[in-house]
């Protein structure tokens, strides 16, 4: 029943209008992958699904799903559900109907349709509400009602664009943890698009940090967090975002060093000296907001530590064990 | 104390009336003076001018109702309703469609479309008097139409009774086509883009979209483009009065009831209170066809989410 869906992107460009969205992009999807594609807006992450989805045709490029080119293959023919932002549930649908729709499309029969779509529903909490229409549903269920109908025809590939942007920080966490569960069950190949680092630090097995229509570095999270690629995914991943001093700050070199404020120690004998200019008590954690120089140096302390006085001066210890280095003019990572 | 509050509701009673004032007088003297003389006026029998007024019963509504020449307006009316609004709305929502998509040029198309709402009713209905005519007329001397349809060069679609109602529903479905063309291309744009995109990556081809996604989504906009176009149909007099004068006679075959009212050569253009009474009924049965309408069309209706 099953078919093997790894996703290959080879050389692929996509311009509207003279604007590239998409730039010479390579990326390996695997089979089984959750993958997640990481980026500010307008990074071109969304029109690299949406040419997944067979909803943007490449102006460059070859997209192969399984073993098959689908660049010139409609949607329905290339075995991949997507769910939207939005949720584009019809409103005038019944719940059931929104779910059995993509079932209706393929000529599959009444009874059949029902029995899928109760279960689709009843993995997903929805059986009570099959006979509502969206409208009577709260943003969760809807998103809920958004899956279910994207699960329903078993698809190969499953595309989403920021499922999870209209819920409220609650029930987005919660999301979270079910969408992997969802992942493990349905033996799918997932891929993901969002802005949400934490999203992508949690659920995803693998991330693709995209900038400017440009894959800047392809990996597991743990990877993208510890060996950032460049300063561009050094400053997106990370809260607050890896400290970057410019060449000379703390070495004497012509290299960019990077460190995360929680690999940053206050020390008052060290010879880097910092101005205190805000200190933060969040309860798990203490962050300090310093000046070295012109060079913003955040620096993260236990919970229970009693951050210095504001506008006081500090030695910070950077240790060479922790350094990231890059090279200013491509911004690319030089240690291995 | 009750002093007090009573001469504070006074002020509030003077307040409300002054900012109501204005357009009660307007509603009083344009509409609603007007629709009880008409009302009035019904149960008398007067001379054109209505100078002259001898009162009878109110049964002289039923009576009017009744008659055979009502009857047959009301009836032709309807056959007139029944043949634009459906077509009108079909055309409009096919135009709509055909120019809803991102071209080059396409706002020239647009603008074609939605031209004929500024159009005049006397323009339309000139324009389509000569395509028609037909010795000279350019439709009424195409070949192939000829051929098809050999009505058009003799007597000629406005001529023949059996025609005449479909010439004057032709100039009047052209003449409301911007006006459909504009509505429908407005709830096509409010349709969200993912509705399609979604019913397209499931496997819908475009004739499933359109019945799935854009048909039910205009729901709305077609209620209102329906209720409208009906109520036009009901009160059309120009086209009629321009192209046919209610005729060919004898068989009054374009009698609507804004004609038997109103016409020139209608049968009781001498008696404003005959006219009247008419008046009152078509009043009567266009509020409870909308009624009808709005009722009906609803319950099968999406509004929003």
């Amino acid at each position: 029943m099953r078919h093997v869906a790894n996703v290959r992107l080879e050389s692929i460009t996509k311009v509207f209008d003279g604007v590239t969205a998409v730039d010479d992009v390579d990326l390996d999807v695997a089979d089984h992958d959750f993958m997640i594609l990481l980026g500010p807006s307008g990074c071109g992450k969304s029109t690299l699904l949406r040419m997944i989805a067979g909803l943007e045709v490449p102006t460059d490029g070859t997209i192969v799903i399984g073993d098959v080119v689908v660049n010139d293959i409609e949607p329905k023919a290339r075995d991949v559900a997507m769910v939207f932002q939005s949720y584009a549930l019809y409103p005038h649908k019944t719940v059931r109907a929104n779910i059995e729709f993509p079932l209706k499309v393929r000529g599959v029969s009444k009874p059949e349709r029902a029995v899928e779509a109760d279960r689709a529903a009843e993995s997903l909490g929805l059986t009570e509400y099959m006979d509502r229409k969206p409208g009577q549903l709260s943003g969760g269920q809807r998103q809920r009602v958004a899956l279910a109908r994207a699960i329903i025809r078993h698809p190969a590939v499953f595309c989403m664009d920021e499922p999870l942007s209209n819920l409220d920080a609650k029930l987005r966490s919660e999301t979270r943890a079910e969408l992997v569960a969802l992942h493990r069950r349905l033996d799918s190949t997932f891929i993901y698009v969002t802005h949400d680092q934490v999203e992508a630090m949690t659920m995803g097995t693998r991330v693709a940090v995209m900038s400017r229509g440009r894959v800047e570095q392809v990996g597991t999270p743990q990877e993208v967090y510890a060996k950032p690629a460049t300063t561009f995914v050094a400053q997106f991943i990370g809260t607050p975002p890896m400290n970057l001093l410019p060449p000379g700050v703390a070495e004497q070199g012509d290299l960019i060093v990077g460190i995360r404020p929680e690999h940053v120690g206050v020390d008052p004998s060290a010879s880097l000296r910092a101005t205190v200019q805000l200190v933060e008590h969040l309860g798990h954690e203490t962050l300090l907001d310093t000046r070295v120089g012109d060079t913003r140096v955040m620096v993260r302390l236990d919970g229970d530590a009693i951050g210095p006085e504001i506008g006081t001066e500090i030695g910070l210890d950077v240790p060479v064990r922790h350094w990231h280095r890059f090279d200013p003019a491509t911004g690319r990572r030089v240690d291995p | 104390m009750s002093g007090r509050s009573l001469g504070r509701r006074g002020r509030e009673w003077m307040l409300a009336l002054v900012m109501l004032g204005p357009s009660a007088v307007i509603l009083g003297v344009f509409v609603l003076y007007p629709l009880g003389r008409a009302v009035w006026l019904g149960h008398q029998r007067c001379d054109a001018q209505a100078k002259n007024c001898a009162t009878k019963s109110w049964s002289e509504y039923t009576d009017v109702f009744q008659s055979r020449e009502f009857q047959h307006s009301l009836w032709v009316t309807v056959k007139f309703a029944l043949l634009t609004v459906p077509i009108g709305i079909a055309l409009g929502i096919g135009l709509a469609v055909l120019a809803d998509r991102h071209l080059r040029g396409i706002g020239f198309f647009r603008t074609v479309f939605s031209s004929t709402v500024a159009t005049s009713v006397a323009v339309a209905s000139l324009m389509w008097l000569f395509l028609l005519q037909p010795s000279r007329g350019v439709l009424a001397n195409v070949g192939w139409l000829q051929d098809l349809f050999p009505v058009i060069k003799s007597p000629g679609l406005l001529h023949d009774p059996g025609t005449a109602l479909s010439g004057v529903a032709l100039s009047s479905i052209w003449a409301n086509l911007g006006f459909t063309f504009i509505i429908v291309t407005a709830g096509l744009q409010s349709i969200p883009r993912e509705l399609h995109e979604s019913a397209y990556v499931d496997g819908a081809g475009g004739w499933r979209r359109f019945t799935n996604v854009t048909i039910p989504m205009l729901g709305p906009t077609l209620v209102f483009a329906s209720v409208v176009l009906t109520s036009r149909a009901f009160q059309t007099f120009g086209e009629i009065d321009l192209l046919t004068a209610g005729g060919p006679t004898p068989q009054d075959s374009t009698s609507t009831m804004t004609y038997l009212i109103y016409g020139r050569t209608s049968p009781i253009k001498s008696d404003a209170g005959l006219q009247s009474a008419v008046a009152v009924l078509l009043f009567i049965v266009l509020l409870v066809l909308s009624l009808l309408q709005l009722r009906g069309i609803e319950r099968r209706v999406h509004y929003g989410s």
